[in-house]
């Protein structure tokens, strides 16, 4: 028998739904209920709480934004402070005919047209009702006393005590802390407009910058109760703020003082780094700039004026500076040399004080224009042989050039917390192809070789390659920060890999080259390694600021101060258990043995040498004996 | 027999239906009044609200006229013609919600809009708003009431499928609207009790598994902000703590048309969309709130009248669940303006500034009347 067939029963199907539709009905009736009740217990049973509160809207929320975080230097020295300044705040809402308690406050405080217009755009710039906004900072106490005595005239003006950063060292650490200023309409879009309510300043440069986030801190905010004129009579809630978190820098303001004083009144640049474990002992770029004008709001004259300097205060050479590096990369090139296998530290290249490419006629001309004849590695670093190393390069080829010198950080961004770095020039075919549309040529590897060309570096850069040559390859990045809110800052998430030879005593016949630059018969800087207590390894370089034409020689008296090359000295100590790395650009100095070795070997002094001039005990050598040997 | 017969045409519809010119074009009069009474009211609230301007007014007004329109075509349909398309109009709207899915993350951002420059610009979600109950109530209808929980299980998949497109737009306001949409659709087709109060029953356990093991300590303080706004008052709070402030200060007669200082002086963030209701509250007072409400319990009671008039189960089914979800729109906006319920952005219907929900509700008003004067009657045949 098949199974009964269940017929469509509309008539059921119509109860079940009308059934389901009254219930429906009901619940629909009893919410809205529920809604009236809701409106009755706001308009009439609190009606008086709720009136009062719109007619003067008495209760307010006023952020409370947190302390900015401390920033101190490796022993403990405040470099960026907070401290109590006076601001004159407007609230809109309160001042009636806004415009013209503006009016007033110019002619009380006989200030000029330009100054208003300035206030104006500040108080068009404010973010919710009833918030005073700053329109003027750092009152002076006759200016306090001034709006004190006519504030009948002043509905909604007010003076408040507020924190604003203060750098008590000034320039000397302007370009590596950088500063806080207001915060801009691009930057307003993209912050988090809670945990900003309360806060006006932004970290623009520098540390300030890259940790923003952790100097910010988190907002708080209290309930109050004010009067008709906006005075608070209560304080109904309070949720405290969160103090941002203080950074400990891994720099030392002695030896920053010591570098600025090395560089005597010089432009240039200077970086002086632990190979071991990448921290930024000295970050100096001369001519600097006082940060504390630019925290509340730096004049457009006094700007101008910095921004138009021929001598660019403003300008971070260390991070920003693009210089060849010219002969401070031959100890790389050597590394990448050894490792190929194309030299090996006994081999040996005639230098007649040129070099020629097969079939070629262009002569590249060593710095020493009569040659130095039978040249080996030892000899060409120290020496700092320009044929050697295009003999080199043309053997390595710039496809190995490129890969190994990548290597050493080269053509990227090597720090970790520095915003503004930029990552300079490492060129390979590829690049110039789609640079220029033009094959690479063989004389542009030639070049390479002695760091001229289309390579460009920064002195940060130069830093980390010596540094690499210090520990043998060990990468650590370089960093500002040594702790933020106590704890180790940020996990390098990319560091680069390791620079690992075939074999390991390369790393030896290089450095041998380079102590040899100071401590050799022959070095181009061995007057500068005479008078020193430990022993260095280092390399002298000249950045060409004009090109030279064939045939030409360089002669200083013709060009201009501003045209004459740029010298440059990377150097690390002790060479036998190197305890830091430092590169020293000096602008248009000229000279890099003779003008920045003596600066970079000042900047070791200051890390090694104690009080009395002695060197510190922890960086004697390990062997006597080691260090007799190698003589 | 035949005098029962004569007393159905003496007093019945038929009589009526030929007399009426509303009727012949389809629109039902006692809807199209409301409607109007509400949109006039609204254009009212909206002209405090929006600090008099008059170009605002304008747009709603003719986003309206606009609106009008598609319903006055809407009503044109025959419910069984609706019937028969549900379905092909059902996957358009999961593919076209699917296309700006793709788009949005080709744009390297959340999209919710379908546009075409110069022909159309829409939210394939406000499509999903109508096409959702209408595919439930075609799919419930094929088959008897209650349904089984085969049929029950393909409901839920189908609410589910655009659920989750619309929530990871983001808009979980719009999806969850969308969703109750069609669970009213399955209340209605008598999903049994047992089963309503189950999945009540499993939500709290789950919940509260999730809060203790699953969730991170700033998710917690999301959802904790999101159910008590007001412990937020620097950034979501400041609106409820306003919005009370203007209603609770209208007091019962209000301060009178264009008078309210809260909604004047910029305290009342979203005055003229989503929180308009407290400009109403704080103009109109109590009498003006209630009043209102009033007014749309009326409209509601109309399309009550209209459900259980309705012919087919799937007229039924569609129209108890356009009746219903049109409630919860207004019961969500006015609980979230005056505090009771967490703030979701969902505009209060024909009050709100806005030309896409105006659209997309008068079109649901449409289906009601295509459904109402669509009706056939036996004495014809």
């Amino acid at each position: 028998m098949p199974p009964p067939i269940r017929l469509k029963d509309h008539e059921r199907d119509a109860r079940l739904i009308r059934s389901r539709m009254l219930f429906g009905g009901v619940a629909l009736i009893i919410l809205t209920m529920l809604l009236m009740i809701r409106m009755y217990y706001l308009q009439v049973v609190q009606f008086e709480h709720h009136s009062t509160l719109a007619e003067n809207n008495r209760i307010h929320v006023q952020s409370l934004p947190p302390t900015r975080g401390m920033i101190y230097d490796r022993n403990g020295l405040l470099i960026a402070d907070n401290r109590a300044s006076f601001s004159l705040t407007l609230t809109r809402e309160r001042a009636g005919d806004w415009e013209q308690v503006l009016d007033s406050i110019i002619e009380i405080l006989e200030l000029d047209s330009d100054s208003r217009e300035l206030f104006e755009k500040r108080i068009r710039q404010g973010r919710r009702p009833f918030e005073p906004v700053p329109v003027m900072f750092e009152l002076s106490e006759e200016q306090i006393a001034r709006v004190a005595v006519n504030q009948f005239r002043l509905p909604g003006v007010e003076v408040a005590a507020s924190l604003v950063r203060y750098y008590p060292q000034k320039e000397h650490f302007a370009h590596s802390v950088g500063y806080v200023g207001r915060i801009n309409e691009a930057e307003l879009k993209k912050l988090d407009p809670v945990n900003y309510s309360g806060t006006h300043h932004i970290g623009k440069t520098g540390i300030e910058r890259f940790y923003e986030e952790q100097l910010h801190g988190q907002v708080g905010y209290e309930e109050v109760e004010t009067n008709a004129r906006g005075r608070v009579l209560r304080v109904l809630n309070r949720v405290e703020p969160i103090s941002g978190q203080d950074i400990y820098l891994t720099l030392d303001s002695k030896l920053q003082e010591a570098a600025e004083l090395a560089l005597d009144g010089r432009r240039g640049a200077i970086v002086a780094l632990d190979p071991n474990t990448g921290e930024v002992l000295a970050m100096v770029s001369q001519p600097s700039f006082d940060p504390n004008p630019f925290v509340t709001g730096i004049s457009f004259k006094a700007y101008g004026l910095l921004r138009d300097s021929l001598d660019q205060p403003l300008f971070n050479r260390v991070l920003r500076g693009l210089y060849p590096p010219g002969s401070t990369i031959k100890p790389m090139m050597a590394i990448a040399g050894l490792d190929i296998g194309v030299i090996t530290p006994n081999s040996r290249v005639f230098d007649p004080g040129f070099f020629q490419l097969p079939n070629h006629k262009h002569k590249y001309r060593n710095w020493n224009r009569y040659g130095d004849g039978w040249v080996s590695l030892d000899l060409a670093l120290a020496r700092s042989n320009d044929t050697y190393f295009y003999d080199l390069a043309h053997k390595m080829g710039i496809d190995r050039m490129h890969d190994y010198m990548t290597r050493f950080g080269f053509g990227q961004r090597v720090a970790l917390d520095m915003f503004e770095e930029t990552a300079g020039l490492m060129p390979s075919k590829d690049w110039k192809q789609s640079r220029y549309r033009q094959p690479w040529y063989p004389g542009e590897t030639l070049i390479l070789g002695i760091g001229q060309g289309y390579m460009q570096t920064t002195p940060l850069q130069l830093a980390q390659a010596t540094a690499l040559m210090a520990s043998k390859g060990k990468w650590m990045r370089p960093h500002l920060a040594r702790s933020v809110g106590g704890l180790q800052p940020i996990v390098d998430a990319e560091m680069p890999d390791d620079i690992v030879l075939r074999d390991n005593k390369s790393w030896d016949a290089v450095s041998l080259g380079m102590e040899n630059v100071l401590h050799g018969t022959r070095g181009t800087a061995r007057k500068v390694g005479d008078s020193a207590q430990y022993r260095i390894a280092g390399k002298s370089g000249t950045a060409q600021v004009v090109a030279i034409k064939q045939g030409e020689r360089y002669n200083s008296d013709k060009l201009q101060e501003r045209h004459r090359d740029h010298a440059l000295f990377v150097a690390y100590a002790p060479a036998e258990k190197p305890a830091i790395a430092v590169a020293v650009m000096v602008e248009n100095g000229e000279s890099g043995s003779g003008v920045a070795a003596p600066v970079a070997k000042q900047v070791l002094d200051g890390w090694l040498l104690d009080d009395e001039g002695q060197l510190k005990a922890q960086y004697q050598p390990d062997e006597r004996s080691n260090v007799e040997v190698r003589r | 027999m035949s005098r029962g017969f004569d007393r159905v045409l003496a007093e019945g519809d038929v009589l009526r239906r030929r007399a009426s010119f509303l009727q012949r074009i389809h629109i039902d009069g006692w809807l199209l009044f409301l409607l109007l009474v509400l949109v006039t009211t609204g254009l009212f609230v909206l002209y405090s609200a929006g600090g008099k301007d008059q170009g605002l007014l304008i747009k709603q007004a003719s986003s309206f006229g606009l609106g009008l329109l598609v319903m006055f075509f809407v009503a044109q349909l025959e419910p069984r013609f609706m019937a028969r398309w549900s379905a092909v109009l059902y996957v358009m709207g999961v593919v076209l919600l699917i296309v700006v899915e793709v788009m949005g993350h080709n744009a390297m951002g959340a999209t919710r809009w379908i546009n075409i420059p110069g022909l159309v610009r829409f939210q394939p979600s406000e499509l999903m708003k109508l096409f959702v109950p209408m595919t439930l109530a075609w799919y419930l209808a094929r088959h008897n009431l209650p349904p089984s929980f085969k049929h029950i299980v393909i409901s839920a998949t189908l609410i589910a499928v655009p659920f989750v497109l619309i929530a990871r737009q983001p808009d979980l306001g719009t999806a969850l609207l969308i969703a109750v949409s069609g669970i009213f659709v399955l209340f209605l087709g008598g999903l049994r009790w047992r089963w309503i109060l189950g999945a009540i029953a499993a939500v709290v356990p789950v919940a509260f598994a999730m809060w203790m093991f699953v969730m991170h300590q700033y998710q917690k303080q999301r959802v904790l902000t999101f159910l008590n706004p007001e412990s937020d008052p620097l950034g979501s709070g400041w609106n409820i703590i306003q919005s009370k402030a203007a209603i609770g200060s209208g007091g019962v007669f209000g301060k009178g048309w264009l008078l309210g200082t809260q909604s004047h002086l910029d305290f009342l963030p979203e005055s003229h969309t989503d929180f308009i209701i407290a400009v109403l509250g704080e103009e109109f007072g109590l009498v003006g709130i209630c009043l209102l409400l009033m007014v749309y319990l009326l409209l509601i009671a109309r399309a009550m009248v209209i459900t259980l008039q309705a012919q087919t189960v799937f007229g039924k089914l569609l129209a108890g669940s356009i009746t219903l979800t049109f409630f919860i729109y207004v019961f969500v906006n006015v609980g979230m303006v005056s505090g009771l319920l967490p703030i979701v952005g969902v505009p209060l219907p024909f009050i709100s500034y806005g030309g896409t929900s105006l659209v997309t509700l008068l079109s649901g008003f449409g289906i009601l009347m295509a459904i109402h004067t669509h009706r056939k009657w036996i004495a014809h045949s």
